[in-house]
């Protein structure tokens, strides 16, 4: 299948996406904020049908705005009693606006489809180089806070005692997410964005212990299930989005496996009459 | 030298004053309890000499120092345990997390850092138990391993808020004779909050009570006393002595005691359901 130029493009853009959303969703379960996340991806969605209206190319405009709701869900703070109604709030307002926009472009219903549910094959060349350079720019970024990110992440009390801001690592860790949250749209769109970020990494931080191996484990797992969902897709002919979204929850459930087994083997002699 | 000092401090939280007129100066390598009912000022009191909330007017100092974040000579344990009951990082590596947290880049250890997480393990105890999931381990094997963060970076002064706080009585005199260990071994300063007096009675050098928007610095003798607990809780007390335990009465109500610890009263405290919703309360917002 790789004797196609736009299978070669879909595998690249795969795996540089999946290289990102492993590690990015890793601190997102960590962190308790994959509801956050997924907000993000449904605002970038009004983000790219207002740049079909102004002509500029959906991947800038879904950046623009994801970046705009990352920094702001940010700044609400950690500690924000109702946040969760905020960002839910936010996010729906956001789609609202986005259908808005996508009544003027009624040519572009095709697009729309694809950028709720992603559309890897049609990835250009272009498309790849500006995944790489998001890519290098979040993953360089997560490089760089990744230890007081841990921190705040474990023990923010103790953090901010020790001279760590939350609010400045929130801030900044939400808009590596919107980076990531950009890239992971182009390839399964931003309904299931959740499945490439938040699913490889659920299933690492139940099946390791350790922060390393647990982020190697995570980007595994996406780059794992992003080009089996492309070969599969290309075998049956059937969406790619959807293997890539039925490869993500097949193994967050075997990861939940051990546990359970564990738990029915203790369970058993007590069970015994 | 003088490990903490507070003059004339006044402490407000979101436009309302939680202390004023604190003076208090609290020398190196003693163990202070540090007591008071919920909402008196406890943590506001420990956040402050973190330089986490500034003090409206008066000076705070700490080992000599104006108090200010990012004071490596602090170790802390904060009473929100942020900790998600179901994390299945392991132990080591969520003491690991403190080591150098505050500096930028990869969360690399190097041979510094893993010799600095094992020597804090070890001084607890929990060097066995560290390669278990958080989340498989219980309230007081988890109380260790916070002990440990805490005594990550070799700091002088440890401000505890509330260890206690969740754990049986036996455990808690497990963790008071655990801080009281290190605290000699170490030549350790060390602010203990807590609810109940009598677990640390025969550890503490000086008992620190607020109340009342006040706080009174003193040996137990000192303070525990009718007169100056009836001002710091702006009613009339009582202070039973009972066989080398104390109890702070407020009418029929033990005002100094934990719900949780001493089931041997368990049912004085049926005859005040007051007493544990307060707990219930403070449980929600935590
Ligand atoms: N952000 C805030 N804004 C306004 N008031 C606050 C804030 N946080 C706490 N307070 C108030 O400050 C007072 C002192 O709170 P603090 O947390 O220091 O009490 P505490 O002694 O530690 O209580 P507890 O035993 O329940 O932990 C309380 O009356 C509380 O209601
Ligand atoms: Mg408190």
């Amino acid at each position: 299948m790789l004797e196609y130029g736009f299978m070669r493009n879909a595998f690249a853009a795969a795996a540089i996406v999946a290289l990102v959303a492993g590690p990015v969703g890793y601190f997102l379960v960590l962190r308790g904020q994959t509801f956050a996340g997924h907000a993000l991806a449904h605002i970038g969605f009004t983000g790219a049908t207002g740049a079909f209206l102004i002509g500029v190319a959906p991947l800038w405009g879904l950046l623009g705005m994801t970046v705009a709701g990352g920094v702001a869900i940010g700044l609400m703070g950690e500690r924000l009693a109702q946040r969760d109604v905020a960002i839910g709030l936010v996010l729906a307002l956001a789609l609202g606006f986005g259908l808005l926009f996508l009544h003027f472009v009624t040519s572009y219903a095709t697009q729309a489809t694809a950028l709720l549910f992603g559309n890897v094959l049609a990835v250009d060349q272009a498309t790849v180089w500006s995944l790489l350079g998001l890519g290098i720019v979040a993953l360089a970024a997560l490089g760089v806070i990744a230890r007081p990110l841990l921190f705040a992440s474990l023990q923010p009390e103790l953090a901010e005692a020790k001279g760590v801001s939350l609010r400045l690592m929130a801030v900044l860790f939400l808009a590596i997410v919107a980076f990531a949250t950009a890239e992971a749209a182009q390839i399964v769109g931003v309904l299931l964005v959740f499945m490439l970020m938040v699913g490889p990494a659920a299933a690492s931080l139940r099946l390791t212990r350790r922060v390393g191996p647990g982020v190697l484990l995570a980007a595994a797992f996406a780059l794992a299930e992003a080009w089996g969902g492309l070969a599969l897709a290309y075998e049956t002919n059937w969406p790619t989005s959807f293997w890539i979204t039925a490869l993500s929850g097949l193994v967050y459930g075997a990861s939940l496996l051990p546990a359970a087994l564990l738990e029915a083997e203790s369970a058993r002699p007590r069970a015994a009459p | 030298m003088i490990a903490l000092s507070f003059r004339d401090v006044e402490l407000a939280l979101g436009g309302r004053t939680v202390l004023a007129g604190v003076n208090l100066a609290i020398g190196q390598g003693e163990f202070i309890g540090l007591l008071g009912a919920n909402g008196s000022g406890k943590t506001t009191l420990l956040r402050a000499a973190l330089g986490l909330v500034a003090p409206r007017r008066g000076a705070i100092e700490v080992l000599g120092k104006a108090a200010s974040r990012g004071n490596r000579a602090i170790g802390y344990m904060p009473q929100i345990r942020a900790v998600p009951a179901n994390l299945r990082l392991s132990g080591r590596d969520f003491v690991a997390g403190v080591v150098n947290g505050a500096r930028w880049g990869l969360p690399l250890l190097g041979a510094e850092g893993r010799r600095e997480v094992e020597r804090v393990l070890e001084r607890v105890g929990a060097t066995a138990l560290a390669h278990r999931a958080l989340a498989e381990l219980s309230g007081g094997e988890r109380q260790r391993l916070l002990l440990a963060q805490v005594l990550v970076g070799s700091p002088q002064l440890l401000l505890l808020d509330e260890p206690l706080m969740s754990l049986d009585p036996s455990h808690q005199a497990g963790v008071v004779e655990l801080v009281a260990s290190l605290q000699r071994s170490l030549g350790l300063t060390v602010l203990f909050s807590a609810h109940e007096l009598n677990p640390l009675l025969g550890v503490m050098d000086r008992v620190l009570y607020v109340g009342n928007g006040q706080a009174a610095l003193g040996t137990v003798d000192a303070v525990i006393t009718e007169p100056v607990l009836s001002r710091l809780y702006g009613t009339r007390i009582e202070v039973v002595r009972l066989g080398g335990r104390i109890f702070v009465m407020a009418g029929a109500q033990d005002m100094a005691r934990d719900t949780h610890g001493c089931g041997e009263h368990a049912h004085e405290q049926a005859h005040e359901p007051s007493h544990d919703h307060s707990h219930g309360e403070h449980a929600a917002d935590a």
